[in-house]
């Protein structure tokens, strides 16, 4: 596993680049959020994303898609990142179409996929139901009623749950809560009777919702994967988020850094450029160096991801866990090095801390991953 | 090119036939294990050591990239690969420590001439000369270049006086490569030369440094008049900041292994230690606040390792991220040597006597010698400043 991109990958996240730069730098963002906007992410926009191929690249060509792979979708995600690139991608690019391309059905990827591909529909993946990630706390119960199966319970903090058009749910279907034996997972339609979103108010101004399920009905067919596995599944969908949102954390983290450097550059005090005070320039140095090893571990999980190593969850944790680290780390120094200006609304790097204490709880905190690396490496 | 199945084959045929039984794993552990550092004055315990020495020497695989005609084993990358994983497949022991190889010999190629090169080289790579560097001065810590070493043109020889301090076993060393002042009046940087000095000559003398650990790695060195060849001469007079600055990059690319656990003397495992001494339940180590802080330091450690393969797959751009790789790993194996002790509790700072045994006084030691490991070849803050300044462009 060499450490680099391919040219393949260097080509998409050079366009990915372009894009964001040009398409959807930071005011992008910031006008929806003062717009209020519906799904705080742009229809055309995303169907541009679409029209790219971004929303295909987890998918076979069978269904339309390019197979790029979880570095092909990383290397945009960091780039997304960089101008906090508002869209549905993590949540139907990454989660869904990973989820459905891997433990889907012949049948289920046939009405599926293409749609993902050409951007009729978009999905959200429903796991969490406190404060905390914890998959195995799930207790939203799918009871089974002669040939169907009737939801009840709730979803918290569901990425692009206001917007989704599919949503792919963790349930309990036997056991208790705190353990990941007895779980499954559904593909349900988000218009299903009983099914009721709930918008939620965040800081980083992202779509989000509570789910509430009140005896929804699914059936055999809508089953993703093998019934009472969802737990493993689930956390194989999940490592790829994981990865995934490192490299956006990655990116969100470059872009706070590049722009505090940038400052030390040119604001002066005591008439002096405040770049020349070494108590500024140490940090600046160790911020760097955080990020440079924040790089090695995303591109290592990226990589193991594709390769289907048998480290890929350690190497998961590590990436979510360093990408959470680094990014609290800059998104403070940033606003710190900045004075005034950087509690400012009008300056954009209030954007970015807030996303990035949102980022740091999406499918496990530092903690939560410090933990389960040491779990997994055997201490 | 050589078929490189056929040189696999060779290796092997050759690692079989030449590497003694107590240079591999699986050596009988009644046999005294050496530190070999080759020169005119070493010792063996176990006269393999020596014989596996000058069968690699002979060789060249001491320094397996130098060219043949330089006493090198003339390997292009892929062979070196090679030559790696057939070592690493028999446990065969690296037969040779030096500053020579990790310092002198990439700068000797870089900047040496013609003559120099065929001269030392092969002495390097053979353990024959162990050399030892003269860099700072009791005046001259992080700010190197102010050192007052002076070197006078006398005609066919440089006279040289001065001190230098920290130089690692010159009390062991037969020769020295110093940086010494050519040019007095001069600016700072551009009175500078790199100069090579038989520690035998008449005049050069050294004292043992005591420290903290109790042992005794680095020397004060002293020049007394001393009469030095013009021929050892490294590269034009005045011109030896940019060798110095060169070797640094060597030096603490050399240093920062150490924070890889790979380092001297560091064969020991955080995770089994505290397993050892604070326990374990369900295979946890049982004290949730020393395994959270254990947890976090292997995530950095893991992530710094493979930093450095990045750095490696990128095809090395060496220079902008050696000061990244001596700040992490030095700072990494001091965090590393401090979790140690404190999961060793008072056993990890014993110091002598029957009541802790030798690896836990071992520890102690180790402990105490990390903490100059973020003070030599630069101090983290003196990297901190190059990252500022080099790679992120901050103003001065």
């Amino acid at each position: 596993m060499k450490l680099i991109l391919t040219e393949e990958q260097e080509f998409l996240r050079d366009t990915a680049k372009d894009f964001a730069q040009e398409r959807t730098p930071v005011p992008h963002f910031r006008a929806l959020r003062d717009n209020n906007d519906q799904n705080l992410w742009d229809k055309d926009i995303w169907q541009e994303m679409v029209n790219l191929g971004w929303s295909g690249i987890l998918i076979s060509e069978e269904f339309g898609g390019s197979n790029f792979g979880v570095a092909g979708i990383s290397v945009i995600l960091q780039e997304c990142g960089k101008t906090l690139t508002p869209s549905p991608l993590f949540s139907t690019g990454v989660l869904g179409a990973y989820a459905i391309s891997n433990f889907g059905t012949q049948e289920q990827k046939e009405k599926y996929l293409p749609k993902i591909v050409n951007g009729e529909i978009t999905t959200a993946l429903a796991v969490d139901e406190s404060s905390h990630h914890d998959p195995s706390k799930t207790s939203l119960t799918s009871e089974k009623n002669k040939d169907n199966y009737i939801l009840n319970g709730k979803k918290t903090f569901v990425i692009d749950g206001a917007s989704a058009d599919v949503l792919i749910v963790l349930t309990r279907t036997s056991g208790n809560s705190g353990e990941l034996a007895g779980l499954t997972l559904f593909i349900i339609d988000s218009s299903a009777d009983g099914l009721d979103k709930i918008k939620l108010d965040m800081a980083d101004s992202r779509n989000y919702a509570n789910i509430n399920f009140n005896d929804v009905k699914c059936s055999n067919q809508d089953i993703l994967g093998a019934l009472e596995s969802g737990g493993e599944t689930v956390e194989s969908i999940l490592d790829i988020g994981r990865i995934a949102i490192s490299a956006e954390m990655l990116g969100n983290a470059e872009s706070a850094f590049e722009a505090t450097i940038e400052y030390l550059k040119q604001r002066k005090q005591f008439g002096v450029l405040i770049g020349t005070f070494q108590a500024l320039q140490h940090r600046a140095a160790a911020m760097f160096c955080e990020i440079e090893l924040t790089k090695s571990a995303v591109m290592a999980a990226v990589h193991g991801a594709d390769e289907r190593s048998n480290e890929l969850q350690r190497l998961s944790s590590l990436a979510k866990t360093i990408a959470g680290e680094t990014l609290h780390l800059v998104s403070n120094e940033a606003i710190q090095m900045h004075g005034g200006i950087g509690v400012t609304d009008e300056y954009d790097l209030g954007f970015f801390i807030k996303r990035s204490r949102v980022a740091e709880q999406i499918f496990g905190s530092s903690t939560y991953h410090t933990e389960r690396y040491a779990n997994l490496s055997g201490f | 090119m050589q078929n490189l199945e056929e040189f696999r084959k060779e290796v092997k045929e050759w690692l079989d036939k030449n590497c003694p039984p107590s240079m591999r794993s699986g050596a009988d552990p009644s046999i005294p294990v050496d530190e070999v550092w080759g020169g005119r004055n070493a010792v063996y315990k176990n006269p393999e050591s020596k014989i596996w020495l000058d069968r690699m020497g002979e060789k060249g695989w001491t320094m397996p990239t130098v060219p043949k005609e330089y006493g090198g084993g003339g390997l292009n990358a892929e062979q070196v690969t090679i030559l790696n994983q057939e070592m690493f497949a028999i446990g065969a022991k690296q037969p040779l420590l030096s500053f020579g190889i990790w310092m002198l010999a990439p700068v000797l190629l870089e900047y040496g001439s013609e003559e120099q090169k065929k001269e030392h080289l092969p002495k390097i790579i053979k353990g024959e000369i162990r050399w030892c560097q003269g860099y700072s001065e009791p005046g001259s810590g992080s700010d190197l270049a102010s050192l007052s070493t002076k070197a006078e043109d006398n005609g066919n020889h440089f006279l040289v006086n001065g001190q230098k301090v920290w130089t690692s076993y010159a009390d062991k060393a037969d020769w020295i490569f110093a940086l010494v002042r050519t040019g007095p009046k001069e600016p700072k940087h551009d009175g500078i030369s790199f100069l090579l000095i038989d520690m035998a000559t008449t005049g050069v003398s050294t004292k043992p440094i005591t420290l903290i650990s109790g042992k005794s790695p680095f020397c004060e060195t002293f020049f007394d008049d001393v009469k030095v060849p013009k021929e050892n001469l490294i590269g034009q007079l005045n011109a030896g900041w940019a060798i110095a600055k060169a070797l640094l990059q060597h030096e603490r690319a050399f240093i920062s292994s150490f924070g890889l656990g790979s380092g001297m003397g560091s064969g020991r495992d955080l995770v089994s230690i505290a397993k050892k001494y604070i326990g374990e339940e369900d295979g946890k180590i049982s004290n949730g606040f020393y395994r959270s802080q254990i947890a976090s330091h292997k995530i950095k450690e893991h992530a710094f390792g493979l930093t450095f393969k990045r750095a490696r797959d990128e095809g090395g751009k060496a220079s902008a991220t050696a000061s990244m790789f001596k700040l992490y790993g030095t700072e990494h194996n001091k965090k590393r040597h401090e979790l140690m002790i404190a999961a060793t509790g008072i056993n990890g700072v014993a110091w002598d006597g029957d009541e802790f045994d030798k690896e836990e006084k071992n520890l102690t030691r180790a402990w105490l010698r990390t903490k100059g490991n973020s003070i030599e070849g630069g101090t983290s803050e003196v990297q901190l400043n190059v990252i500022s300044k080099r790679v992120l462009g901050l103003p001065s």
